[in-house]
């Protein structure tokens, strides 16, 4: 009895901020702007599809890009004697605590037409290219922005692993490359798996990044339920069905990504 | 070299940080033997069986395997398996696939791997746990997998890494017979790293007392117990009164104030020795018909025997009988020559 009364206010805190927002987004999904019940805002997104195969695009580069630097140095940052890690975890978190805006407005002044890198380039006398309002622009900032969220977890499971595991291993005939394949891969897969929602999710619906890093013509969701939501095209019924959609389909991807897991830690890829 | 000698270690030395673990190692280990590593913690018995598994290698000596040296050959080139400490199964594997994961990498057929580890999994009593996962085993069935983990590569050597420390009393007597019948029907060496004293005695062939990186002594069980060679491997196997004597000459000791006549010899004259007296050794008799009168101190019933801490001369003696007698009676103590074990002074 005394347990159920402790859980109160969190029962109370997830009605006031969880439950009740999310029936207000599916409420205003499905309605008019005179208040009728609709499905036209989720036949009108169809016009958007391209801004979503953008974002599930990018975000999904941003996500490969970052597993395949953050994963051998999570593994290196593992295997650094206990004492030095902690300064590695903290350089590698610094970044973190300078303003999220302020360090995308230094990609943006670095990658501008008469930023660092073009102006560089034009000193040494070469062409100068454009980066800024690319979908490169929009990956870099996201790779940038969301490396720690995938270095983090992974390296957090793989301090974990017990090291004679890997010696169990080497003793039952398996060299470097299989006791990574058989013993190491498959154990550090939970952190790869919250990494890559850690950096999918937040990429998939973000606009700042592709707001400063993409411009107008790079748009992607986050940048269109934004629209709907403050400025001249206020329609806050699409914006909800976009964002509603958009949760369905964030939902899918993590559930394709949890079963590829569970299927390989249970030794079907060998 | 002898004709069947498998393993030979010869002036092993080993140190992590300056801190000399294994100082000057020599030991030679016939092939189908069960030879025990024993000593305390921190004398080097696991560190000498991680040099035998190629886990770490020597600053200076050689392993010879069948006469080749094997100081630098990688533990997954060794025809060597390893039992480890609290077991080291995979966890996202099942039973089956924790036994065949040997197997596997050498791209064994999988019919075969059938074959093999099913016959694995009756040698050590688990038929029919090959699907379940390893974390929903018991101590003592997680630790049949590891031993048929090992087992099922069919090694020249099993190492054995104080395998049953995780295990209570009674499944750990049951493991060493089972240990025991495992070595005696597959004929293979193993060696076997403990700090249970009881363990070495049961299960090995040959015991290999160490402390403090040193071999102190090696032999069989009952050489080790009946004639320990120092006062340490007297009191670590079994438990020993130790008291300060002195040889007045060859077969004759002086100690609580008494003389006593005494096997041992070529101590030389009125030296200081330990004289070893194992408290099973030493016989309960009325005062008066014994060599060292005494008092009962204190009682404490073990089972089998009664175990009493007699007050005689300025020595306590620890005595092991099945008579009782109560605190403060007065005894006397008697014992024969073959009783008194005499060491040099350490």
């Amino acid at each position: 009895m005394k347990k159920t009364i402790l859980a109160l206010p969190y029962v109370v805190w997830m009605a006031i901020f969880i439950i009740v927002p999310l029936l207000l987004v599916v409420g205003y999904a499905f309605t008019t702007r005179t208040g009728g019940f609709t499905l036209d805002n989720f036949s009108t997104m169809l016009e958007y599809t391209p801004i979503f195969t953008r974002s599930f695009g990018l975000a999904f580069t941003a996500t490969v890009i970052c597993l395949v630097i953050a994963y051998p140095l999570a593994y290196i940052l593992s295997q650094r004697e206990i004492s030095h890690q902690s300064l590695y975890i903290t350089l590698l978190m610094l970044p973190m605590w300078m303003n999220f805006l302020l360090r995308t407005y230094a990609w943006m002044s670095i990658l501008e037409n008469k930023g660092f890198i073009n102006r560089f380039l034009d000193l040494i006398g070469l062409p100068t290219v454009t980066l800024i309002n690319t979908p490169f622009a929009i990956v870099l900032g996201m790779v940038y922005n969301y490396l720690p969220f995938m270095v983090l977890p992974i390296y957090t499971v793989m301090i974990k692993i017990d090291k004679r595991l890997i010696e169990a291993a080497q003793d039952l005939g398996a060299n470097s490359a299989t006791v990574f394949r058989r013993v190491l891969f498959p154990l550090s897969l939970p952190g790869v798996l919250s990494g890559i929602t850690m950096v999918f999710v937040p990429g998939v619906s973000t606009f700042v990044i592709s707001n400063l890093l993409g411009g107008g013509k790079n748009m992607m969701v986050g940048d269109l339920i934004e629209k709907q939501f403050i400025g001249a095209a206020y329609n806050p019924y699409l914006g909800s069905a976009i964002a509603l959609v958009m949760m369905v389909l964030i939902f899918i991807c993590m559930w394709i990504v949890d079963r590829f897991t569970d299927d390989s830690s249970q030794g079907v890829i060998m | 070299m002898s004709q069947n000698e498998l393993i030979r270690l010869t002036d092993v030395v080993k140190s992590y940080n300056d801190e000399t673990v294994l100082k000057s190692i020599n030991l030679y280990i016939k092939d189908g033997e069960f030879v025990t590593l024993l000593g305390p913690s921190g004398c080097g018995k696991t560190t000498t069986l991680r040099l035998i598994g190629g886990f770490e290698e020597p600053d200076s000596g050689d392993i010879l395997f069948e006469g080749k040296r094997m100081n630098e050959v990688p533990p997954y080139k060794r025809n060597i398996n390893t039992v480890f400490q609290r077991y080291a199964l995979f966890p996202h594997y099942n039973t089956y696939d924790n036994i065949a994961f040997g197997l596997r990498i050498k791209k064994t057929p999988e019919d075969e791997i059938k074959k093999k580890v099913g016959s694995m999994l009756e040698l050590v009593n688990l038929e029919g746990f090959e699907r379940r996962s390893v974390s929903s085993l018991s101590g003592g069935q997680q630790q049949r997998v590891a031993i048929a983990r090992a087992l099922v590569n069919e090694p020249k050597v099993l190492l054995l890494d104080e395998p049953l420390g995780a295990l209570d009393l009674k499944l750990r007597k049951e493991m060493q017979v089972e240990l025991k019948r495992i070595h005696d029907q597959l004929e293979m060496t193993f060696i076997y790293v403990t700090h249970d004293q009881e363990e070495a005695l049961t299960m090995s062939d040959t015991v290999v007392v160490m402390n403090r990186g040193e071999i102190l002594q090696v032999g069989t069980p009952v050489d080790i117990y009946n004639e320990p060679k120092s006062a340490f491997v007297a009191d670590f196997i079994g438990e020993s009164n130790i008291i300060d004597g002195i040889m007045l000459r060859d077969r004759e000791v002086s100690f609580a104030g008494k003389t006593f006549e005494c096997v041992d010899s070529g101590f030389g004259e009125n030296t200081p020795v330990d004289v070893v007296i194992r408290p099973e050794d030493l016989k309960l008799r009325p005062v008066g018909e014994g060599m060292i009168d005494g008092v009962v101190e204190s009682v404490v019933f073990k089972g089998v025997h009664y175990e009493m801490m007699v007050r005689a001369a300025e020595f306590t003696f620890m005595v092991q009988s099945t008579l009782y007698r109560e605190v403060g009676a007065e005894v006397s103590l008697r014992l024969t020559p073959d009783d008194i074990h005499i060491m040099h002074k350490s």
